[in-house]
């Protein structure tokens, strides 16, 4: 290709490398996006756990929520301690709400916030486009930097 | 033929010293890129616009995605 015998094509292309939360440059390299806003520390919890161990840690965070993933950290439902029984031994796996909608961490906040506020939703998921958990924002914090 | 990678592979030669080029327009490459990375866009590569570029280094390029 042109001279040159060691080329290679990033298939997958920037919005991968962007989705990824990696370094970038550029004008807008500083803009807000929900990757730039989120937290990591949300309760993760395995679908075998049982429903009163998530929520004692739910209630020990500062999420009103966890999130149930695979050993690989894919996100495979969302557990809201409103709906959950202090007194179940149930796995999780039989009580969750089951693919949640997540974003790319390169997703502005505004946009995200919109969307958030669209369904009424008060939490971001964030995940890469293979759907590994990064962390969660608050459409509060979003709206803030939007 | 360009050899197809994926983000795995991308960083490995990032670290080797690959050399990574933006192939869409400049008003794409403005806003946001990755490090390092030179715009030549795709219309415009020939002999004499990719002559920047070092011959004995990998070189590695992108678009938006891959559609």
């Amino acid at each position: 290709m042109l001279g040159f015998a060691d080329v290679y094509d990033y298939v997958p292309g920037k919005v991968d490398w962007l989705a990824h939360n990696l370094e970038v440059e550029g004008d807008d390299a500083e803009a807000t996006t929900v990757g730039g806003l989120m937290r990591d520390d949300v309760v993760r919890c395995a679908p075998t756990d049982h429903v009163a161990g998530v929520l004692g840690s739910i209630k020990a965070s500062p999420y009103p929520f966890a999130l149930m993933t695979s050993d690989g950290g894919t996100v495979l439902g969302r557990l809201p301690a409103s709906a959950l029984d202090a007194g179940s031994e149930e796995p999780v796996e039989d009580v969750a709400e089951p693919g949640p909608k997540t974003f790319r961490p390169h997703h502005s906040a505004e946009h995200v916030a919109k969307q958030l506020a669209d369904k009424n939703l008060r939490w971001a998921i964030v995940t890469t486009p293979e759907g590994r958990l990064l962390g969660v924002a608050s459409r509060e914090d979003l709206e803030r930097a939007s | 033929m360009a050899t197809r990678i994926w983000l795995e592979q991308l960083e490995e030669l990032i670290e080797r010293g690959a050399q990574v080029v933006e192939v869409l327009g400049p008003d794409d490459y403005a806003p946001v890129h990755l490090p390092g990375a030179i715009n030549l866009p795709l219309r415009q590569l020939d002999r004499q616009s990719t002559a920047v570029l070092d011959h004995s280094r990998p070189v590695v390029v992108y678009c938006w995605d891959s559609l």
